[in-house]
C-alpha cells in the first residue's frame, strides 16, 4: 500500500497492526478479491486545465434530459414545486450550512431560532398545537407518529386505511419491524368488535390524489379509543382544511413540496405535530422560547428528557440526526410565499391539475379514475402506459407516474405551478394524437 | 439525611407504601425525590388497570430525567393523584402527604413480607 497523506498509520504502525491480526501483508486481507480486479492501472486520460474542465463537464450535462425537459407530470409523494432565490442565498450563509445541531445548542442562538420558526410555522400551517423540530422525511415522520400512538395507548395495533401508499407502508413496516407492533388494514376490521386500536393512519390527499373525509374517520377511530393519524401534503393546506380542523391526534407530512428541491430523493424533511396533550411522546428535538436572565428573548432546547442521551433505550426514539438546513430552507420558503401565496399556489395546482384532467377524459381510451382530487390524478388508459410516456419523453415532456396494476394500465399526473398552460395544452394535443 | 417515616414499607426502588385495610398508598421517598431534582411530569397509568408486584406504573419527569416507577405490590389501581397533574412540584415538597401517586387495592398480602422497613431502607440509600 503506498503511503497516502489521508493515511495517518505509519509503516511500523501497520507492520505492528498486521502482526497482532496475524497476517504478513495488506494484500493479504484482499485475498478474497479477484488478483485480477486488485490494483488496476488506471487508463486516465491527461489532466485538464480548469475551463477545458468545465466545458467538457458542461458538454456531458447537456446529453441529461433536463437540459431538454419542456415540463414533468410526476409525483407520487415529491413535487416539482418553484423554490424562491431566497430560499438559496439563506441556506448559502456560512453560519447555517454547517447545520449539524452543536452538542451545546443554546450556544447558537441563530440555529435555535430558525428552529423554534419552523416548528411554529408548520403548527401554524396544519393547525395544530406542537411540532417538533423536524424528522428525516415524511414517511419516518409517519412511522414515529404511529410508534408513539402505540406509546400514548399503551396498544401495539396499528390500523392502515387504503388511503395510504406502499411507499408509506414499506417504511412504517421496516421500521417497526422489531417494535412489536401488528400492523392492521381497516377494511379488514369489524367497526363493532370490542377491539381497541392504538391509531388509524390516513393519507389525504390519498395515494391517487383524492381528497378524504379525515373528520369522519377521526370520529369513527375515537370510539374505538384510538388516534387519527392524518399524513398530508403540505401544499394542499393552503386550499383544503389542515388537519387541526378535522379532529386528527398527530399530523404528519413530507416537507420537499414547500422550498425542498427534488434532488435525487432527498434529503428532505418529515413535518411531526400534534396535540398538547401528547407532546411527551412527541420524539425529535423541540426548540422552545424563553428570556435569559437580562429578560432577552432566547431559545433552548426543551422536554429533553425525553431524548435518547438522557433516556437511553427508553427514549420516546433513536432519531438523533438534525434535519436543520432543510428546516431552513422550508422556514425561509413560507415566510417568503406567506399564507396568501401559498393559497395562491395551492389553488394554481388545483386549477391546472381539474383543467389537465378534464381535458385528458375527453380523449377516446384515456379515463380519469380520480375523484375529488387535488393537484394529482389517476387516468385509466386502453394503451400500455410505456408507450404513452415514451411518446410525451419523445417531445421531451415527462408524463405520468406508471402505476399500472394487473392487467389495468394505469397513469398518476401531477400537476403544479411549474406546468404552465401552454406545456399542458400541447401535452394534451399529443395524447389526443396519439388516440385519434 | 432524608427523613425515613418508620410507619411505612418501602421498595429497593425507592417507593413508599403506606397500608391502611387493603388499601395502599404510594410515593417516592425523599430521597428519591431529592435525587431526581425538580419534578416537572408524572404520568401514571390508567384507573382499574391491574398490576403484579414491581410491574411498572408509570414515570416521572425531573428536569434532569425520566425515570420508571414501579408497583411495591400487586393490585388493582384504585385512585390517581390528579392534583400532581398540575403541581407536580408536591413530590418535592411534601413526598409522604400531598405528594402520593397512586393507591392500590392489594391483590397479594405476602407482597409485603417482601419490602423494607425504615431502618432497612435506611441502610440502602
Amino acid at each position: 500500500m503506498k503511503n497516502s497523506p489521508y493515511i495517518p498509520a505509519t509503516d511500523s504502525d501497520q507492520a505492528e497492526m498486521l502482526q497482532t491480526i496475524g497476517v504478513k501483508s495488506f494484500e493479504d486481507l484482499l485475498s478474497d478479491v479477484p488478483k485480477n480486479l486488485l490494483f488496476p492501472e488506471l487508463k486516465l486520460e491527461e489532466m485538464l486545465s480548469e475551463p477545458e474542465l468545465v466545458n467538457y463537464f458542461n458538454y456531458i450535462s447537456k446529453k441529461n434530459f433536463a437540459s431538454k425537459k419542456k415540463t414533468s407530470f410526476l409525483g407520487g409523494g415529491a413535487y416539482n414545486h418553484y423554490i424562491p432565490s431566497t430560499v438559496k442565498a439563506m441556506i448559502q450563509r456560512g453560519e447555517f450550512l454547517t447545520s449539524y445541531t452543536p452538542y451545546q445548542p443554546e450556544a447558537s442562538q441563530g440555529t435555535l431560532q430558525v428552529g423554534f420558526e419552523f416548528q411554529s410555522m408548520i403548527a401554524q400551517l396544519f393547525e395544530m398545537d406542537v411540532c417538533n423540530a423536524g424528522m428525516y422525511d415524511g414517511p419516518t415522520a409517519l412511522a414515529e407518529a404511529a410508534l408513539m400512538a402505540c406509546r400514548i395507548k399503551k396498544n401495539n395495533k396499528i390500523l392502515i386505511h387504503d388511503s395510504v401508499s406502499q411507499k408509506l407502508l414499506d417504511v412504517l413496516s421496516s421500521y417497526s419491524k422489531w417494535q412489536d407492533v401488528e400492523i392492521i388494514n381497516y377494511d379488514e376490521i369489524d367497526l363493532n368488535d370490542q377491539e381497541s386500536y392504538s391509531c388509524l393512519l390516513v393519507q389525504s390527499p390519498n395515494q391517487r390524489g383524492e381528497i378524504i373525509d379525515v373528520e369522519n374517520l377521526s370520529n369513527l377511530i375515537h370510539e374505538k379509543n384510538g388516534l387519527l393519524i392524518h399524513h398530508t401534503y403540505p401544499i394542499s393546506l393552503g386550499l383544503i382544511k389542515p388537519p387541526g380542523q378535522l379532529n386528527v391526534d398527530i399530523a404528519t407530512g413530507e416537507g420537499q413540496s414547500i422550498g425542498v428541491p427534488l434532488s435525487f430523493g432527498g434529503p428532505y424533511i418529515g413535518l411531526l405535530t400534534c396535540k398538547k396533550e401528547f407532546i411527551r411522546q412527541l420524539p425529535g428535538r423541540i426548540i422552545g422560547q424563553t428570556v435569559d436572565k437580562k429578560g432577552k428573548t432566547s431559545y433552548a432546547l426543551t422536554l429533553q428528557t425525553r431524548e435518547q442521551h438522557i433516556r437511553r433505550e427508553n427514549a420516546t426514539s433513536n432519531i438523533c440526526t438534525s434535519t436543520q438546513l432543510i428546516g431552513l430552507m422550508v422556514s425561509v420558503y413560507l415566510a417568503t410565499v406567506g399564507p396568501e401565496g401559498l393559497k395562491q399556489i395551492s389553488e394554481t395546482c388545483y386549477h391546472r391539475a381539474h383543467y389537465f384532467a378534464n381535458e385528458i377524459n375527453k380523449i377516446n381510451g384515456l379515463k380519469l379514475v380520480s375523484n375529488n382530487f387535488f393537484n394529482e390524478f389517476v387516468i385509466e388508459s386502453d394503451k400500455d402506459v410505456t408507450e404513452i410516456n415514451n411518446y410525451l419523453f419523445s417531445n421531451n415532456i415527462e408524463g405520468g407516474l406508471n402505476i399500472s396494476d394487473g392487467d389495468k394500465n394505469l397513469l398518476l399526473f401531477a400537476v403544479t405551478e411549474m406546468n404552465n398552460p401552454k406545456d399542458i395544452d400541447e401535452t394534451i394535443g399529443l395524447l389526443r394524437s396519439m388516440h385519434d | 439525611m432524608s427523613e425515613i417515616p418508620n410507619n411505612l414499607k418501602y421498595s429497593k426502588d425507592h417507593e413508599w407504601v403506606n397500608i391502611e385495610d387493603n388499601i395502599a398508598t404510594i410515593g417516592i421517598t425523599l430521597h428519591a425525590a431529592e435525587s431526581l431534582g425538580d419534578i416537572v411530569y408524572v404520568d401514571v397509568s390508567s384507573l382499574n388497570q391491574e398490576l403484579k408486584q414491581f410491574d411498572k406504573f408509570g414515570e416521572i419527569e425531573s428536569v434532569k430525567a425520566v425515570s420508571d416507577l414501579f408497583v411495591p405490590v400487586s393490585g388493582k389501581i384504585v385512585e390517581v393523584n390528579e392534583e400532581l397533574e398540575s403541581n407536580p412540584e408536591y413530590v418535592n415538597d411534601d413526598c409522604y402527604e400531598k405528594g402520593w401517586i397512586i393507591k392500590v387495592e392489594i391483590t397479594n398480602l405476602n407482597d409485603l413480607t417482601t419490602l423494607l422497613d425504615s431502618s432497612e431502607y435506611e441502610k440502602i440509600i
